[in-house]
């Protein structure tokens, strides 16, 4: 628990944390805005994105497929704009046809590239690579206050940190509107908030943590991250910055809790091999809003209404 | 090549796998159909994603029962297990929490579908090169597909749609007006469950031809390219089928070309395909259609000003109403106007004179309503109508 643990397990483990909360934060929002599923479309959009900034410039390298990932989220909201009014039909099935088609077009391409050479795959986009992401320099602890070492980090974790504080900013510094639009457009729009551009910075912001998310852990955990902590903290309060404070608190717990039981789990349990981090991490986030589902104070419809 | 896979020239297995899979399109664009109506298209994603963890449990089962852990009814019988109970926890948490259905929808989506990638991992290190290509349940491959695979997925497609055929009338009631549905006796709950234990089937049989990650796009896509072409219900869900089976069809027999061609993405593709040459040409809702309809009424708009303009004695600056009067003989090159054109000012005028007497009677508040400056009169009044409405006006006087 000392050298091994800073090599193999600090980072990935840091990543996770990272790319969980990058996700739960703006998640907070499209949750109340009832727009969870855009973090669901983007995640699948991404692939294409990236796939294609792949072949443009021949190499995996990040900028280039950090834009083509934001790139392909930006066309993908636009063509569900455009499907949903030229064909007139609900937003649900127009984000339905983009999202699977663009997936569809990406994982074609993929498997008609020649990528064998580097590590892009439909899986990994799937699932990520999260116990890969070691720090192969570190020592031990000390390893931290070493700048030679802190040059092998994986670049992974300075990325995620970068999208993790410019979410955060983002959030803190858009609170006010951000929340009054959420809760009441039309009162927003009376106050003069340009609400369209709200909205849409929002779904930018989603963007910006799915697309550094997905990086480096895979769309399953970007999904589950936008919606499972903070439903699970919509569960335990009713005001938006506790319901934010607890989603982080559970992004965190998830993160962490899935992500030992992944690597130790099996081993406790006599298995040879860790199975999949990104799938424990959903999985335990999952968990998580069974549990406040079941016995969260503010579980129920205020008023103990029930629909339908 | 691909001529030959679409004419079922491949030889007897690749047709099999074509026809299945045509079943399986028509079924699902038909079941979709029902689904879009309803508004829920997007459940389907859910129930598509929660068959992992049952197809990899389903995998551990039957190899530790000692059988061969790829035989497709078993991870069949799986998928619908694991997918129905995510529609169960979808339908607790809407109706028992205060979360909404699209976060319902993307958590049981998401913890399932990170479930069954745990389960996955497990199923690799326990039976290192067994399990070999289970991973082809997530984006589909028609590659390896058995005889029986195929047959089963074929019989399956056809009892969904007999299904579908029975149970048309009270789904299609549900998706229209639900509380209608249920004054009139019909029992929604039961009505909305069997719809989603058909959206299920469909999921489970395509898992080997479209893959779970993509089935979803089966379901929606082409019920969307049929809501383009038609107003009528069940016009639109035959539609459906049929778009759905040509590019399962399409995709099947392209895939059976090249093996390393994913049959999942490609069948999506296709229907896409279809869906943009819908959206271009469908007569009612479709680009082209909207684009003549736009031109229509812009030329309808500039003939009438410049007529109004042609009564009012004043010049026309705008080029494009000069084309169109001169063209139809209204009016010369520099604007003055012609016999014809003299004459039909002077009806449109009066057409205006008529609408401005009718919308100041507060009695006719409705038909007066209908006034846009663009429709003639005698299209909303009857003849002794329009000559009472005459009496009113001022006398005649003389145009230009």
């Amino acid at each position: 628990m000392g050298a091994e643990f800073v090599a193999l397990s600090l980072t990935p483990l840091l990543i996770g944390v990272l790319a969980a909360v990058t996700c739960a934060l703006p998640g907070n929002f499209l949750l109340l805005r009832r727009q969870a599923l855009i973090g669901d479309a983007i995640s699948h959009v991404v692939l294409p994105g990236i796939v294609v900034a792949f072949l443009l410039t021949g190499r995996v390298a990040a900028l280039p497929m950090m834009l083509g990932a934001a790139g392909a989220a930006l066309v993908s909201v636009v063509l569900i704009e455009a499907v949903r009014r030229t064909a007139r039909i609900e937003a649900g099935a127009a984000m339905g046809v983009i999202f699977t088609t663009l997936f569809a077009a990406g994982v074609l391409l993929l498997e008609q590239s020649d990528t064998s050479g580097v590590h892009l795959d439909v899986e990994h986009a799937l699932y990520g690579n999260l116990e890969s992401l070691i720090w192969l320099d570190a020592t031990g602890w000390a390893s931290l206050l070493d700048p030679v070492a802190l040059s092998g980090l994986p670049p992974e974790l300075p990325r995620m940190a970068v999208a993790l504080l410019i979410v955060a900013l983002s959030i803190a510094v858009m609170w006010r509107p951000l929340a009054i639009a959420t809760f009441d457009e039309g009162f927003a729009a009376t106050l003069g908030l340009p609400v369209r551009a709200i909205g849409l910075a929002l779904v930018m912001l989603a963007a910006l943590a799915a697309v550094a998310a997905f990086d480096a852990v895979g769309s399953i955990i970007v999904i589950a991250m936008f919606i499972c902590p903070p439903a699970a903290a919509r569960m335990m309060t009713d005001r938006l910055l506790a319901q934010a404070a607890w989603s982080v608190g559970f992004a965190i717990l998830s993160a962490v809790l899935g992500y030992v039981l992944a690597g130790y789990g099996p081993l406790w349990l006599g298995f040879a091999n860790s199975v999949s981090a990104a799938g424990m991490i959903a999985t335990v986030s999952g968990l998580i809003l069974g549990v406040t589902m079941m016995i969260g104070p503010c579980r129920r419809r205020a008023g103990g209404a029930t629909v339908h | 090549m691909i001529w030959q896979a679409l004419t079922l020239q491949l030889g007897y297995n690749a047709t099999l796998v074509a026809i299945g899979a045509t079943m399986l399109g028509i079924a699902a664009g038909v079941t979709g159909s029902f689904l879009f109506l309803r508004k829920r298209a997007l459940v389907s994603d859910a129930v598509s994603h929660a068959t992992l963890p049952g197809i990899g449990l389903a995998f551990i089962v039957m190899v530790a029962l000692g059988g061969e852990g790829r035989f497709l009814p078993g991870l069949m019988l799986g998928a619908a297990v694991s997918s129905g109970l995510g529609l169960l926890v979808i339908g607790w948490m809407i109706r028992r929490t205060r979360l909404t259905e699209d976060a319902a929808i993307g958590a049981v989506l998401s913890v399932f579908f990170g479930a069954g990638i745990v389960i996955l991992t497990v199923i690799q290190s326990m039976q290192a090169g067994r399990q070999a290509g289970l991973e082809s349940v997530l984006l589909g491959s028609t590659a390896g597909m058995l005889r029986a695979d195929a047959l089963v997925i074929a019989a399956g497609g056809a009892l969904v749609l007999l299904l579908v055929m029975l149970l048309r009338r009270p789904m299609l009631a549900v998706g229209f007006d639900p509380d209608f549905a249920a004054v009139t006796g019909t029992n929604v709950a039961r009505i909305d469950l069997a719809m989603m234990g058909l959206v299920m089937a469909v999921t489970v049989l395509g898992i080997t031809t479209v893959g779970l990650v993509l089935i979803v796009a089966l379901l929606i896509i082409p019920a969307v390219t049929a809501r383009l072409w038609t107003d009528n219900a069940l016009r639109m869900v035959g539609l459906a089928g049929l778009a759905g089976g040509l590019a399962a069809f399409v995709g099947a027999a392209v895939s059976a070309t090249a093996p390393a061609l994913p049959t999942g993405p490609i069948i999506v593709l296709a229907s896409f395909v279809l869906f943009v040459l819908s959206i271009a040409l469908a007569p009612a809702r479709g680009g082209v259609a909207l684009l003549l309809r736009q031109m229509r009424f812009r030329r309808r708009v500039h003939r009438r000003q410049g007529l109004l303009a042609l009564a009012a004695g004043q010049p026309i600056h705008e080029p494009f109403t000069l084309t169109l009067l001169a063209r139809e003989g209204m009016a010369r090159a520099d604007g003055v106007p012609t016999e014809a054109g003299r004459i039909a000012a002077a009806k449109a005028l009066l057409d205006e004179a008529r609408w401005a007497a009718l919308r100041g009677d507060p009695a006719q508040g409705l038909t007066a309503s209908r006034y846009d400056g663009l429709t003639p009169i005698e299209t909303v009044l009857t003849p002794d109508q329009i000559a009472e409405l005459d009496r009113h006006l001022p006398r005649p006087q003389a145009v230009i």
